[in-house]
């Protein structure tokens, strides 16, 4: 049960493509808990608790929202511009960790 | 850290308020049709109440699911002998838990698989049975084959995920490169090799259990290359047996921290080998809500914080690494639960461990006035002697 890594990002694995529309891996089962206060990932036996960005993020995707879109609409919910590398950053670890398809 | 220099009102224990329970173990009976030697199940289980009703276990769903429960896990005993699983696992996806069955595949028809999965059933942990019995056929792929092969097939075939477990011990973990295989042929996407603890049944036949360190060492070897050539295809987890430690484990994450088990007769527990602990009184989910249980009940606190601790754990540097270990164990080795547990080389009793895995580097034939194996069951379990 761990909360979302900090990791140094390599460029190879980097996601890129703002039209590619990413959703949470079929492994995975996401879903708000209230007693946490977090969105969580759950799996066989474990359990990943996002942190408050990282909710934002995970609860958009449904494999049809582009990144693109995803982007702009953070950034107008949340009145800010220039979360796109923040958003790839995630993206890129969530890929890794096998949370998330594109 | 000089206790005598501090203020009192500091030296009071301090205990941080725990998390929710987050993990709930419904252990919804003993009954198993199996009888495996390294068992973690109680030596005397015959010896249990009456089982908890349907109703009962609904309502400790609820109830735990209300107290911030997300991972269900249904276990025994075998649960598939219970006929209103179908019941408790549809409810328990209702309340959104992640459910998952742990199970040795006895008793998974297509039709309760096909009942599951539109429960809601999230995932199953598929067990090898008691290979010192089956270890013949299991390794000539007949009849434990046969039955692994048709539970992965119905396993796939509802689109679980597959964990497959595998408990690793003295008598099979020179086999361990075929097991590996087999997993990869079932088609799990994890493979647990688990080695046994030395709990309950498995404490019994501890001297039959309990590898050398050569076959560790060329186990761990074996399972590195198996990784190497399979890469991505299956993640194997490697679980080494604490006697060959020196620090002990951070037993179940910390007393009352994460885990809850229930017990087929309703006892509340916070790790499943607890019971064995007599100086403490278990709550049951019979008289007592899950949420007092867990942060109101003198059992679920009586190991939490540090105040507990004796020397050497008291005034160690690692005492929140480990929490000094498990309870259990410290009972089972030393006689008190309170003690540092003996995996630890800092604990005055911690020969209690390197004797046994001294015994465990002379070969089988050189053993002398070798005590059978226990078999769990019912007529064993009966034995005043256990």
């Amino acid at each position: 049960m761990s909360t979302v890594p900090v990791a140094q990002l390599s460029d190879e694995q980097a996601v890129q493509d703002l039209q590619a529309c990413p959703r949470v891996a079929k492994m995975f089962k996401l879903q708000w808990e209230e007693v946490q206060q977090s969105w969580v990932l759950l799996y066989p036996e474990g359990m990943v608790k996002l942190n408050g960005s990282a909710g934002e993020i995970m609860s958009r995707l449904d494999g049809n929202t582009s990144i693109q879109t995803l982007i702009s609409t953070l950034e107008q919910q949340f009145e800010t511009t220039g979360l796109q590398a923040d958003v790839l950053d995630f993206l890129t670890i969530a890929k890794r960790q096998g949370w998330v398809k594109l | 850290m000089n206790a005598n220099a501090t203020p009192i009102t500091n030296v009071a224990n301090t205990v941080t308020p725990p998390g929710p329970p987050l993990w709930l173990l419904a252990e919804v009976t003993y009954k198993c049709p199996l009888h495996c030697v390294f068992c973690y199940n109680p030596v005397d289980y015959a010896q249990t109440g009456p089982e908890l009703s349907t109703e009962d276990w609904l309502r400790v769903l609820r109830e735990a699911r209300a107290a911030g429960s997300v991972q269900c896990g249904f276990s025994g005993g075998e649960p598939l002998v219970r006929d209103d699983l179908e019941i408790l696992v549809a409810e328990a996806h209702r309340l959104g838990f992640y459910t998952n069955l742990l199970t040795s595949g006895v008793g998974l028809t297509e039709a309760r698989a096909a009942a599951l999965k539109q429960a809601g059933l999230d995932h199953v942990q598929l067990s090898f049975q008691d290979s010192t019995k089956e270890l013949n056929d299991f390794l000539s792929h007949t009849k434990t084959f046969d039955l692994k092969r048709r539970t992965a097939d119905l396993i796939k075939s509802h689109d679980w995920p597959m964990v497959l477990n595998c408990v690793i011990h003295r008598l099979n973990i020179d086999y361990i490169e075929q097991i590996i295989d087999l997993a990869v042929e079932l088609g799990a996407e994890y493979l647990e090799l688990a080695n046994s603890q030395y709990y309950s049944w498995a404490e019994l036949n501890r001297d039959h259990l309990l590898p050398s360190r050569e076959q560790l060492e060329r186990a761990e070897r074996v399972t590195n290359a198996c990784r190497e050539k399979y890469g991505d295809k299956i993640r194997i987890i490697f679980v080494v047996p604490d006697y060959y430690e020196k620090r002990p484990k951070k037993c179940m994450n910390g007393w009352g921290n994460v885990f809850l088990t229930v017990t087929p007769d309703g006892t509340a527990l916070p790790c499943h080998t607890a019971k064995m602990l007599k100086g403490i009184t278990f709550p049951s989910v019979r008289n007592m809500g899950v949420s007092d249980i867990w942060y109101q009940s003198k059992a679920f606190n009586f190991y939490r914080g540090d105040s507990w601790m004796k020397d050497p754990c008291r005034t160690c540097h690692d005492k929140e690494k480990d929490l000094g270990g498990c309870r259990c164990q410290a009972l089972m080795l030393t006689g008190d639960a309170a003690n540092a547990d003996p995996v630890c080389d800092k604990s005055p009793m911690h020969h209690r461990v390197t004797e046994a895995v001294a015994y465990a580097q002379i070969p089988d034939g050189q053993r002398e006035n070798v005590k059978p194996l226990v078999f769990r069951d019912l007529k064993n379990s009966r034995l005043p002697m256990l």
